[in-house]
C-alpha cells in the first residue's frame, strides 16, 4: 500500500505537469508530433536508466554511462568512415552499430568485473572508468567528432508512424520489467541490494549477478549510444556529458534507494518522463535552461524528502 | 551480604551499590530485582550463561539502559543517569569487547579525545602537551606505551591499555572489563591481570566480566553470578570453587519446557573428517545420523560458529572431509553447500539471514527459486502460495506473505529463516543459536520443528550457548574449546557441570 503511494507520487505530477502544459500551450505542447519528440528524446535517458535501475537495487551505482555511451558512439563512428567515404554505406553501417553495441558491453563487462574481481566499491570504479572512458573518446579521432550522415534508420525513421527509437525503448522497458521481476536474475538483485551477506548465505552468487548487470547495463549503454548517434547522424566524443546524474535523478525519482533494495522499472519510466516533459515544456514556455537546472534539482531533493517523510511515518506506526 | 575484606588493615568501602534493579525489553524481562555491591579496591567478577543479563546490567550501569526500577549508589551518592556521559561523570567507565577507540589517531589523542589540552591560541591543539601528559598519566600508573603511536598499529593488549588509561584520565573509580582477554594471548593475558591487581590496589573497583572460570579464580575477590536476569549468588572467589560457580551458573530446573523425542535414529548421515579452517577450527571430526540432534557446546569464541561457517562453505577449508550419504563433498560456496543438501541457520537472523525490507515470501524463497518458477521464470502466484504452505506448516504468523520480514516479531523472522530451509528440504541443517533473543514461547516452538525435522530423516547440528536447551533437546553434544572438540558426550550420560567444566577449563598439562 505505501508502495504504492509512493509511486503514485511522481506518476500524479507527472499527469498534473501533462495536463498543466497542455492547457498552458495546447498548440505546441498538445500535439503527437511534440509527444513523439518528447518519447524519443526520452528513449536513449531511459534505456540506459534501465540498466540503471538494476544496479541501484543492487546498491551500486554507475556513473561512466554517459562516458561510455560517447565512447560506444565513437567506435561505431570509427568503423562506419573507416573506407574513408564521407557517406557510411549500409554494411558499414551495420558493422559499426554492432561494434558500438559490442563496445558498451566490454565497458560494462570491465565495471563488473572490476567491481566484483578486485572487490572495489561501484562508486570509486565508475568514477575512474568515467574520465577513462572520456578520455579515449577524444583520442580516437583528435576530439573531433564523425558524420554518418546516412545512419538515420535508429534515430529518424518510423514504424507504422512511430519513431523506431520509441519501440526499442518499448522493448528495453519490457525486458527490464520481465528481468526483474520474473527471474532470478532480478530477484537476487534485490535481494543483493537489501542485505548482501544475506543473499550470499541464500546462495546467491553474487559476484556473477553484479557482474552480469553491469554488462546488461554497457549494452544498454550501447543501444542507446546508437540511437543518439543515428538522432544527430555525427558520433560525438563529447556525447552524453553529465548524462549519469540525469539518470541517476530519474531512477531516484521513481522511487529507488540508493542503499539498495528498493526501486522498480515502473518507477523509473515516470522519473525519467517527468524530467523530459519537464524540460519540454519548461522551454516550450520560454524558461531557459538554466532555469530549468534549478527545478529539476528541486524536484529531486523533493521527492527524496517526501519519501524519507513517509517512511519515517511507517516507522512510527508499526 | 558478607564481604570479607581482603586486606584487614585497609578499611572497606562501598564503592558501587545497585539495589533492586529491574529491566524489560518488550516481553523479555531482562532483569528482575538484582541488587550487587562492590567494594573499594577490589575485583569483582560477574558471571553467568549468554542471555543471563550481565551485558544488560552493566549497561544500565554505564548509563546506556535505564532501568524500569531500582537504585544506583556510588561512593554513597544516589545516581540517575540518563545517558553514558554522566555515568562517566560519576566515575563509571566501561571496556567493551570491541574496543571502542579511534583507529587512526595516536593513543595519546585516544586517551586525551574529547578533553585535548589547547595551546595557548584560541582553537589550536597542543601536540607537546598532549604527548606530556599522556606519558605523565602512563607513568604514574606504570604503564609502558608509546603515546605517540597509532591505535592501527599497537597489538590488542596495548589497545586496552589505551582504553584503561582513556578511563583513568576521566577518573574512573569503578572500571567494567568485559571478556577483556577473549582476544589476548596467553601472555597478553597475564600482562592485563597484574595490570588489574594494580588498578585494584590503587583503590579502584574492577567489575570483571568473564567466561573463564580459572581467571576468575585467579583474579576476582568476589563473584556474583547472574541467571535468568537474577542474581543467584554473591561470595568471596576465595569460599568459591570452579565446580561451585558452573553450578549456580546452570542451576536451574530442567522442566517440560521441551518436547518429548520418540525418533528412531538411523544410520550415519554426515560424516565430518578433521575439518580445520582458515578461521582457526583444527581438526574436527563428527557424525550425525539420520533423524539425531547433535548439540554443540562452547564459550563465545571457541569456533563453533566456524565449524558452521566452515562446513557451509563461508570460511575456506584447510583441511578434512565431508562425506554426506557417502558421498564425498566439495564445497566452495553456499551456493555449493545448498545444493548438496546442507541448510544453515546464521546466528545473526538480521545481518546474515533476512532481506528485512522485502517481501516475506521473497525471503523464503531465495535460496528455492528454481522450484516455484516455470523453467528458469518466476511464477509470482505460484510464488505466493508456496510459501504460505510452508510458513502455516511450522506457524509462521505474518500480516501477509507480501509483507517486509521487518514487520515480524523476533521469534516469527526466526520461522521465516526455517521455513526457508524446509522448502529447501535440506539433509544436514545446521542451526546456529536459533533461539537468541526470542522469547520462551517461540523458543518452546523452534524446540518442536527442531524435533519435527529430526523426526523427517534430517540430520540436525545444534549450536547453542545455553545448557539447559541442550541437555533439552539433543542426542549428544559436542564441546569445542579454543578451535579444538574436547568433547563428544551422549546427553543422558552426562550433566551440564561436566559440559561446562569441558568447555571453560583448560586441562592443566
Amino acid at each position: 500500500m505505501n508502495r504504492f503511494i509512493r509511486q503514485l507520487l511522481p506518476f500524479g505530477t507527472l499527469i498534473l505537469l501533462i495536463a498543466a502544459l497542455s492547457a498552458l500551450e495546447p498548440d505546441t505542447f498538445l500535439t503527437a508530433e511534440n509527444f513523439f519528440n518528447v518519447l524519443s528524446r526520452s528513449s536513449v535517458n531511459g534505456i540506459i536508466a534501465m540498466g540503471m535501475t538494476a544496479i541501484i537495487i543492487s546498491g551500486g551505482i554507475d556513473l561512466s554511462v554517459g562516458s561510455m555511451m560517447a565512447l560506444s558512439g565513437m567506435v561505431a563512428g570509427l568503423i562506419m568512415t573507416k573506407d574513408g567515404s564521407v557517406v557510411p554505406t549500409g554494411h558499414l553501417m551495420w558493422l559499426g552499430a554492432l561494434a558500438g553495441l559490442g563496445t558498451g558491453l566490454l565497458c560494462g563487462l570491465l565495471n563488473g568485473g572490476l567491481i566484483t574481481k578486485l572487490n572495489l566499491p561501484p562508486f570509486i570504479v565508475t568514477l575512474g572508468t568515467m574520465s577513462a572512458f572520456r578520455g579515449i573518446s577524444y583520442v580516437m579521432n583528435d576530439g573531433m567528432m564523425f558524420d554518418v550522415p546516412t545512419y538515420t534508420f535508429l534515430g529518424q525513421s518510423t514504424v507504422a508512424g512511430i519513431p523506431v527509437n520509441i519501440l526499442i525503448f518499448l522493448a528495453v522497458v519490457l525486458i527490464a520489467f520481465f528481468l526483474l521481476r520474473y527471474t532470478p536474475l532480478g530477484r537476487y538483485t534485490y535481494a543483493i541490494g537489501s542485505n548482501r551477506q544475506a543473499a550470499y548465505h541464500a546462495g546467491v552468487n553474487v559476484d556473477r549477478n553484479l557482474l552480469t548487470i553491469y554488462t546488461l547495463t554497457g549494452v544498454f549503454v550501447g543501444l542507446a549510444a546508437m540511437i543518439a548517434t543515428s538522432r544527430t547522424v555525427s558520433a560525438q566524443p563529447t556525447a552524453g556529458l553529465s548524462l549519469e546524474l540525469d539518470i541517476i535523478a530519474a531512477v531516484v525519482i521513481g522511487g529507488a534507494s540508493l542503499s539498495g533494495g528498493r526501486g522498480t522499472v515502473v518507477g523509473t519510466i515516470i522519473g525519467t518522463l517527468l524530467i523530459s516533459f519537464l524540460r519540454n515544456g519548461l522551454t516550450l514556455l520560454g524558461i531557459s535552461t538554466n532555469i530549468q537546472l534549478v527545478v529539476i534539482g528541486a524536484i529531486i531533493i523533493g521527492a527524496v524528502a517526501l519519501d524519507q517523510m513517509a517512511r519515517a511515518r511507517a516507522v512510527e506506526n508499526s | 551480604m558478607i564481604a570479607v575484606p581482603r586486606d584487614n588493615d585497609r578499611p572497606q568501602a562501598i564503592a558501587l551499590r545497585m539495589t533492586a534493579i529491574s529491566k524489560h525489553f518488550g516481553p523479555v524481562q531482562a532483569l528482575s530485582d538484582v541488587s550487587l555491591t562492590v567494594w573499594a579496591g577490589t575485583v569483582h567478577a560477574l558471571v553467568g550463561e549468554n542471555g543471563a543479563g550481565k551485558s544488560t546490567l552493566m549497561k544500565i550501569l554505564a548509563g546506556v539502559y535505564q532501568p524500569d526500577a531500582g537504585d544506583i549508589e556510588i561512593h554513597g551518592r544516589r545516581q540517575l543517569f540518563t545517558g553514558p556521559a554522566q555515568a562517566i561523570e560519576a566515575g563509571v567507565s566501561m571496556i567493551y569487547q570491541e574496543l571502542d577507540l579511534a583507529e587512526h589517531l595516536t593513543a595519546a589523542e585516544n586517551i586525551y579525545l574529547g578533553a585535548e589540552p589547547r595551546s595557548p591560541v584560541p582553537f589550536v591543539l597542543s601536540h607537546a602537551k598532549l604527548a606530556a601528559q599522556a606519558d605523565a598519566l602512563a607513568r604514574r600508573y606504570g604503564f609502558e606505551i608509546d603515546p605517540s603511536a597509532k591505535v592501527e598499529s599497537l597489538p590488542t593488549g596495548d589497545c586496552q591499555i589505551v582504553e584503561i588509561l582513556k578511563a583513568l584520565r576521566r577518573k574512573a573509580s569503578i572500571l567494567v572489563m568485559d571478556e577483556p582477554t577473549s582476544s589476548l594471548s596467553e601472555r597478553e593475558a597475564k600482562r592485563l591481570f597484574e595490570v588489574v591487581r594494580r588498578l585494584r590496589n590503587q583503590g579502584l573497583s574492577i567489575i570483571y566480566i568473564s567466561h573463564r572460570l580459572e581467571e576468575i579464580i585467579d583474579l576476582a575477590d568476589e563473584v556474583s553470578v547472574l541467571r535468568d536476569g537474577r542474581l543467584v549468588h554473591s561470595e568471596p572467589a576465595a569460599a568459591l570453587d570452579i565446580p561451585q560457580i558452573v553450578h549456580h551458573m546452570v542451576g536451574r530446573e530442567l522442566t517440560d519446557f521441551f518436547p518429548d523425542r520418540s525418533v528412531q535414529i538411523g544410520e550415519v548421515l554426515v560424516q565430518v573428517n578433521g575439518l580445520s579452517s582458515e578461521a582457526g577450527i583444527e581438526n574436527v571430526s563428527f557424525a550425525i545420523r539420520r533423524g539425531e540432534i547433535v548439540g554443540m557446546a562452547g564459550l563465545v569464541g571457541a569456533g563453533r560458529t566456524e565449524v558452521a561457517r566452515a562446513l557451509f562453505g563461508v570460511d575456506e577449508k584447510t583441511a578434512g572431509t565431508v562425506v554426506l550419504e557417502g558421498r564425498k563433498l566439495s564445497i566452495a560456496s553456499p551456493t555449493d553447500a545448498i545444493d548438496h543438501g546442507i541448510a544453515l541457520l546464521t546466528e545473526d537472523r538480521k545481518r546474515t539471514g533476512l532481506c528485512l525490507e522485502l517481501p516475506c515470501s521473497w525471503n523464503i524463497t531465495l535460496p528455492n527459486l528454481e522450484q516455484i518458477g516455470f523453467g528458469r521464470f518466476i511464477r509470482p502466484g505460484r510464488e505466493v502460495r508456496i510459501a504460505d504452505d510452508v510458513a502455516s506448516r511450522i506457524g509462521v504468523r505474518w500480516a501477509s506473505p507480501r509483507a517486509p520480514a521487518a514487520s515480524l516479531s523476533g521469534g516469527n523472522q526466526q520461522k521465516l529463516l526455517i521455513a526457508r530451509w524446509l522448502l529447501a528440504d535440506s539433509k544436514f541443517m545446521i542451526f546456529d543459536e536459533p533461539t537468541r533473543g526470542i522469547d520462551v514461547a517461540a523458543k518452546v516452538e523452534v524446540y518442536t520443528l527442531l524435533n519435527r525435522l529430526a523426526e523427517e530423516g534430517k540430520a540436525i547440528l545444534f549450536i547453542s550457548s545455553e545448557l539447559p536447551e541442550l541437555f533439552g533437546v539433543a542426542d549428544r553434544i559436542l564441546v569445542m574449546r579454543r578451535g579444538r572438540l574436547v568433547g563428544d558426550l551422549v546427553t543422558k550420560e552426562t550433566t551440564p557441570e561436566a559440559v561446562m567444566h569441558l568447555a571453560a577449563v583448560e586441562e592443566k598439562t
